[in-house]
């Protein structure tokens, strides 16, 4: 019966690590790595490859690069996404593959996911204007469309759990320590 | 130096020690209990003033034993509790020894040997029935807590009047969070509740107590072995419920209702700043469903029992979304003066000198038989059953582990 459901997801193979991972706890920590090199203006390239985990070095099977930039409207060339769109699409992304692994895993085959994603930000905080207005989203909207064989309340709990298994949900919802080292070159 | 030679040993005479010594009278077998203080020691001592059972009068049964009262859906204050239990050893003729806290145990001579404050004592087989709330756990981020804030564990709360003047910070909302923040508030406190996991429950359906149901419809006699995740089953929270006279439902509705700020799981404490989680909504989400599927499950039962005295299925509210839930609270402010940490509690195991423990200091078993020889422990969350930690669930799980200890001897 569940041998019908296939959301191109290997459930079984992630079970799998999930048991081996339980026994050897230090495998489990892995390194994520970008390199961003400035281009001009507000634009930047960042690249994307090599990450540590398992207990030894990996290597994505090509170098990913994304675009930055800033629209026009704030004088720039729109060369690519705003990095605060990046953020969206992280969260976008990281949600939509947690519930295709976990319809997977609880037999629901879907046929169509769609995440629209708004984030909503008072632009005063970045420019300075007002010191009582923060930097980064004030709100985050995130609306699921999902086409599945499965009731309504099934579809909310594939996307509740999904959340409750995401790494970019915890980072976004979270607060994580982060230390900016500095070093100069020549 | 003599040792004392017993043939099993039960460490602590609480409701679940008690039952396993019943079962050992029942075929014979030479024992004894010791216990650190008196009869029924942490329902003594470790309770707040408040407190009462969460499950109903009709559900307070010992093996053998049950809890006469005229009305069996209250709920037993603590001091009757201790009564009950105490009745409970006085009636079985257990062979407690009291003020007897154990020290250490390791294996010697085929079986344990036991240091007590009384003396040494040797066992061939030993019984752990020291409870699973030894210890109040609170999360490392306490320490970055400004000092001019009074902590207090549930450990260290007995009323309100403990607290000093001000407005408190709940961390947690399982069974202790939700009745210490409620509490607190009927206190004439500002309470802030810092919720993260939790299990939404409603204290009557269908004009039924809710644990009525889950005793009726079989859930709580589930088996370990028969349920899916058992190690998600054992880390689950306690339920937003309360023992009152006027059975109310502690949800976080009532609580907001009555004026308890909701805000998110507490992520953090940096610069004298609280920091609350922004997945609120998602804690919600999945309590709610989690509620609606069990409440589903219990009319489900229900339509294959004839005649069955309830009423028709109901459906709650779904948890109110707060206006803006805050992210984060100064506490050098003045707007709270103290944190109350109800977030958890775990066994302590520092007295116990066998390599049965697991990397995080849980107790590895399988359904109550520890990986050493003849060894067991009983009252620990889903040891056997869904009901293992009540009351109630003390008898079958006590009956199955003498049965095995009996066939080891």
């Amino acid at each position: 019966m569940a041998a019908a459901v296939d959301n191109g997801v290997n459930v079984g193979a992630l079970l799998e690590a999930r048991e081996a991972l339980r026994k050897m706890p230090e495998a489990a920590k892995f390194t994520w790595r970008a390199t961003c090199k400035w281009k001009r203006g507000t634009r930047s390239r960042t690249f994307v490859q090599n990450f540590f985990g398992l207990g030894q070095e990996q290597k994505h099977r090509t170098e990913f690069t994304f675009e930055a930039d800033h629209p026009e409207i704030f004088a720039s060339e729109d060369c690519g996404a705003t990095p605060v769109e990046l953020v969206l699409a992280g969260l976008a992304s990281c949600l939509t593959a947690g519930v295709a692994a976990v319809a997977q895993n609880r037999g629901i085959q879907l046929r169509s996911v769609e995440a629209k994603l708004e984030g909503s930000m008072d632009i005063q905080g970045i420019l300075g204007i007002d010191s009582d207005v923060r930097n980064g989203y004030d709100d985050i909207k995130v609306t699921f469309d999902i086409d599945a064989d499965a009731s309504q309340k099934d579809i909310e709990a594939l996307v509740a759990q999904s959340q409750k298994r995401s790494a970019v949900y915890d980072i976004v919802t979270n607060p994580t320590n982060v230390s900016v080292e500095v070093r100069k070159k020549r | 130096m003599p040792v004392d030679r017993v043939t099993v040993a039960v460490i602590g005479a609480g409701h679940t020690g008690l039952a396993v010594s019943r079962m050992l009278t029942d075929r014979s077998i030479e024992h004894v209990v010791l216990e650190r203080g008196e009869v029924a020691n942490s329902w003594r001592r470790e309770r707040w003033d408040s407190l009462r059972l969460l499950t109903p009068n009709s559900q307070s049964r010992l093996p053998g034993y049950h809890y006469q009262s005229d009305d069996p859906d209250g709920f037993m204050t603590m001091r009757e509790v201790v009564d009950f239990i105490g009745g409970f050893a006085a009636a079985i003729g257990a062979p407690v020894h009291t003020q007897t806290e154990v020290t250490n145990v390791r294996q010697a001579d085929d079986g344990y040997r036991i240091s007590t404050s009384q003396g040494e004592l040797q066992c061939r087989s030993l019984v752990i029935a020291s409870g699973a709330c030894n210890v109040p756990t609170v999360p490392a981020l306490r320490i970055a807590v400004p000092s001019s804030i009074a902590s207090v564990t549930p450990f260290d709360y007995r009323n309100p009047q403990d607290l000093p003047e001000g407005g408190v910070l709940v961390v947690g909302a399982s069974a202790t969070g939700v009745q210490l923040a409620d509490e607190l508030r009927r206190n004439g406190r500002r309470v802030v509740l810092s919720v993260g996991e939790h299990v939404r429950l409603p204290r009557t359906y269908r004009g039924r107590d809710v644990l009525w149901w889950m005793e009726a419809s079989g859930i709580w006699n589930q088996r370990y072995d028969e349920i899916d995740d058992v190690e998600r089953a054992r880390k689950l929270p306690s339920p937003q419920l309360v023992g009152s006279p006027q059975r109310m439902t502690l949800d976080l509705n009532a609580l907001s209702t009555h004026g308890v700020e909701i805000v998110g799981r507490l992520a953090a404490v940096r610069d004298g700043r609280a920091l609350f989680s922004g997945g609120l909504l998602n804690q919600f989400a999945l309590a709610d469903l989690k509620m609606n599927r069990l409440l589903e499950s219990f009319d489900e039962w229900a339509l294959g029992v004839p005649d069955l005295a309830v009423g028709p299925p109901e459906r709650f509210e779904p948890t109110r979304v707060p206006q803006a839930a805050r992210l984060h609270l100064d506490l050098t402010s003045g707007e709270i003066r103290s944190i109350v940490w109800a977030t958890g509690f775990k066994p302590d195991y520092r007295w116990l000198d066998v390599p049965v423990l697991d990397r995080k200091g849980r107790l590895q078993h399988d359904g109550g038989i520890v990986a050493a020889p003849r060894l067991y422990a009983i009252g620990l969350p889903v040891l056997r059953r869904r009901k293992s930690t009540f009351i109630h669930g003390a008898e079958d799980d006590a009956r199955d582990l003498v049965e095995h200890l009996a066939r080891t001897l």
